[in-house]
């Protein structure tokens, strides 16, 4: 007997994703569901949900690349499952890794000979590369405490306020003391002479930036280096410099070669960069180089030795994938000297578009510099009636995410809005944004000022005891 | 007046890339080269480089996952460009982390009220992961002693030698002890009586491993919290415990649901997994789970503020890509407890196909139980003319790789090769497989006996003695071994993955 099956019974193959079941689901929150569903509609559900993540690309917020060649896209896509760990089994892939170390070791200007290797490792960021490099100073640092017969157990380090948060982890996980220097109002990087004021015996480093992430600024290393060998050769503390090159390390060697920032500087013992920053690289890589072996303790070196090959590995994730290496190394061939100085005079082009486009609008100052980062901080000039956390919220309706941030201490009074030149920002989307910058100030003069505008939050400042008034906004 | 091109001047993006001049260029290996290249060489050079890797799905030394379906692929490439870390930038991504956290915790027996949200974070992978638990312990420890007005300068963690490198690196980089339970002959995991035996004043944890590296095996937790649990009421230290179940943790709730290993024990206060093993996702995500709020200590937790949206947040890493979280999110709607559970049956029985050829053969020992993390790991019943390191090298002529370890102290002698069954391992390849060791066996038994024992015998010989010349061949052979042998001996690991 044949029972002819009512529509609902028939196979759920058949039925196009959105004429399913699966869509009138509500999605599981916390607990695993109890039954499988069909790729299609898994992937569907997923799919349309994150179409309310912003748009990568227009992201302004961000140095993280967001843009790489087809032909990159497919070599990354064919790498996504060799877990880049597994050296013995991909030894082309270390291969790859190596050879980005020796060319970004040299770029650096480290001092290597004829066929000497780089020493240096490709890590997951410039967090990863940053504690690395911290983890080496600290127990170089330890260990000449000890054959000195002295406590070793307060180490501190001096960076600028300006620092990125990862500098303060570093501190807190690792137990090193964060000796901040503190900004003031129109010097928002950290001031050299104030940074080796501050170096005492336990200071296991001063770590400088190069490209601040407040306003693109590239710190003074060389003045730095020159005022501590001074304070070395007087105290005999023999402190080491690093330079935090997270955005400016692909940038300075292609527009400002002869800016001496790393390696040519004697002080200058490890440099970390960011390769998906300016290394045009996708997020997930980023690249630490230490000068030579002695920057490097052995014991902090483990060695893994699977089927004869000894390969020593120092780094703190473990499994990962392979694609961003090798989107890397397919970046630094690809484009070469040329390429990258190509596309960096681009972004700088772009930046002035921008920065122009702004001043003309009179509202605005610039508070970046011309040179360093590529980008534009800028803030109202006069923002008693609207914030430039409104001007920030008003232009997400546009599609534009461009963050408003106030300064760290001592300057947090001054707010500014940021925008970060991609390589992937091309000069019709620099105009399309000063338009769409002017449209929302005349949206915001026809509204009435903010009513929290009139009410004042009073702090005390900390240094003279003068009362400093700050707005505050709500935000939406 | 016009002037005909030579051939070789015509526009080089013409040139099919292996008719161009770039394919005879060798390849910058120190410096970046001067110009640019097409990226169609560039493609085309890198790619053809890569051939030369391991096929990552015949990789069978790795937990790692090698496959994943098609629609994922899809939703990671369209990701790619994302970065996890921009939270307020794409709240989605970020809620599907959450949700994932949720979801394992649950996986997991977290004691959670309803709707009360878990605590945990999604990592690079359980390197990080281990990372971050260590630390809480550690604070938590650090905190305690301060308030009795003890000294904290002296942490230690009590696990066994089987731990995976993870563990010795963080003991290394934060400065913590490492005290370590050594194996046995035939126990090859941690002996919970000896670990609680360790356990001192200045124990932060005790780390459990749920699904050893070296042969798979569930250590058993419950006991371990029996007797901490003994231990702590008699000295009131109030040792917990965490469980590295980096394999584990997606197979025991879907094939041993009774058996007792996460937060139903109450000494346990966090748990990691690797999404990237049995959560079958690719390589580069891992999860951290604690059991709630007072185990993970405030002041390690960084909030940051972007445009009003406060999200904490507590990892190593910063800046990564989006694209493992998503997909490890797709695996758990798309395949759910049912999907899981197959999966992991399919696993076990592929291994139990793999053991019982093996068996077969007659020449192998089983070290692996049946019981734990879907992997075989067997050695030579008689390693005396060939050595498992052999057969290993052998195995790579057909594409296999299959590696070969020494043991942990104290069980150094032992030597095991060792197959990791993941979802993509099918039947066939199974059987495959044990084709391919018989053939290699057959071919080791016609090879001669490594020289190295020849040596021995003569030195015997010489010991006894007789005289004994040795001819040109012979010391050639014994430069030969003796290279061999530093090489063989390198080979002794305790840096197992």
């Amino acid at each position: 007997m044949v029972l002819s099956k009512t529509f609902s019974q028939s196979d759920v193959s058949v039925h196009s994703t959105f004429a399913s079941r699966y869509v009138r689901d509500s999605l599981p929150r916390f607990k695993v569901p109890e039954n499988s569903i069909p790729k299609e509609a898994a992937y569907q559900i997923i799919n349309d949900e994150l179409m309310l993540d912003g748009n990568p690309r227009l992201n302004l917020a961000s140095f993280v690349t967001t843009w790489m060649e087809p032909e990159c896209d497919k070599l990354i896509m064919d790498a996504i499952n060799k877990n880049y760990v597994d050296m013995d089994e991909y030894p082309v892939t270390t291969e790859l890794q190596n050879r980005c170390v020796n060319m970004i070791g040299h770029l650096f200007n480290a001092p290597l000979g004829d066929g000497e290797a780089a020493v240096g490792v490709g890590t997951v960021g410039s967090s990863e590369a940053i504690m690395l490099a911290g983890l080496a100073f600290k127990r170089k640092w330890q260990n000449k405490m000890k054959s000195l017969g002295k406590p070793c157990d307060k180490p501190n380090i001096v960076t600028g306020a300006n620092v990125q948060v990862c500098w303060e982890k570093f501190a807190r996980y690792f137990e090193v003391e964060l000796k901040e220097v503190k900004l003031r109002d129109g010097y928002y990087v950290m001031d050299p002479e104030k940074a080796v004021e501050m170096v005492d015996e336990n200071t296991i480093c001063v770590a400088a930036i190069l490209g601040s992430t407040l306003n693109g600024e590239f710190e003074d290393v060389k003045q730095l280096n020159d005022l501590l060998m001074k304070k070395n050769q007087e105290t005999g503390w023999d402190t080491p410099i690093h330079v935090d090159a997270a955005s400016g390390g692909f940038i300075a060697p292609f527009l400002y070669p002869e800016l001496e920032w790393d390696f040519r500087l004697p002080l200058v013992k490890s440099i970390n960069v960011s390769g998906h920053k300016y290394g045009l690289v996708y997020a997930g890589i980023g690249w630490v180089i230490w000068r030579n072996k002695e920057d490097l303790p052995e014991e902090l070196i483990f060695h893994i030795n699977y089927l004869g090959a000894d390969q020593p590995t120092f780094t703190l994730n473990f499994s990962k994938g392979s694609s961003q290496v090798i989107a890397q190394y397919y970046q630094l061939i690809r484009l070469g000297y040329e390429g990258y100085k190509n596309i960096m005079e681009n972004c700088q082009e772009n930046a002035m578009v921008l920065k122009e486009g702004l001043e003309k609008t009179g509202r605005f100052n610039i508070v970046s510099k011309d040179n360093g980062v590529p980008l534009v901080a800028f803030s109202l000039k006069d923002n008693s009636r609207h914030t430039e956390f409104e001007v920030s919220d008003m232009l997400r309706r546009f599609g534009w995410i461009v963050p408003a941030y106030t300064m760290p201490p001592d300057a947090q009074h001054v707010t500014v809005l940021r925008v970060v030149i991609r390589e992937d920002f091309s000069r019709t989307l620099a105009e399309h944004l000063v338009m769409d910058i002017q449209k929302v100030l005349n949206e915001l003069d026809m509204l009435p000022a903010r009513v929290t505008g009139k009410m004042v939050a009073i702090e005390k400042h900390p240094r003279n005891g003068v009362a400093v008034k700050k707005l505050k906004s709500i935000a939406l």
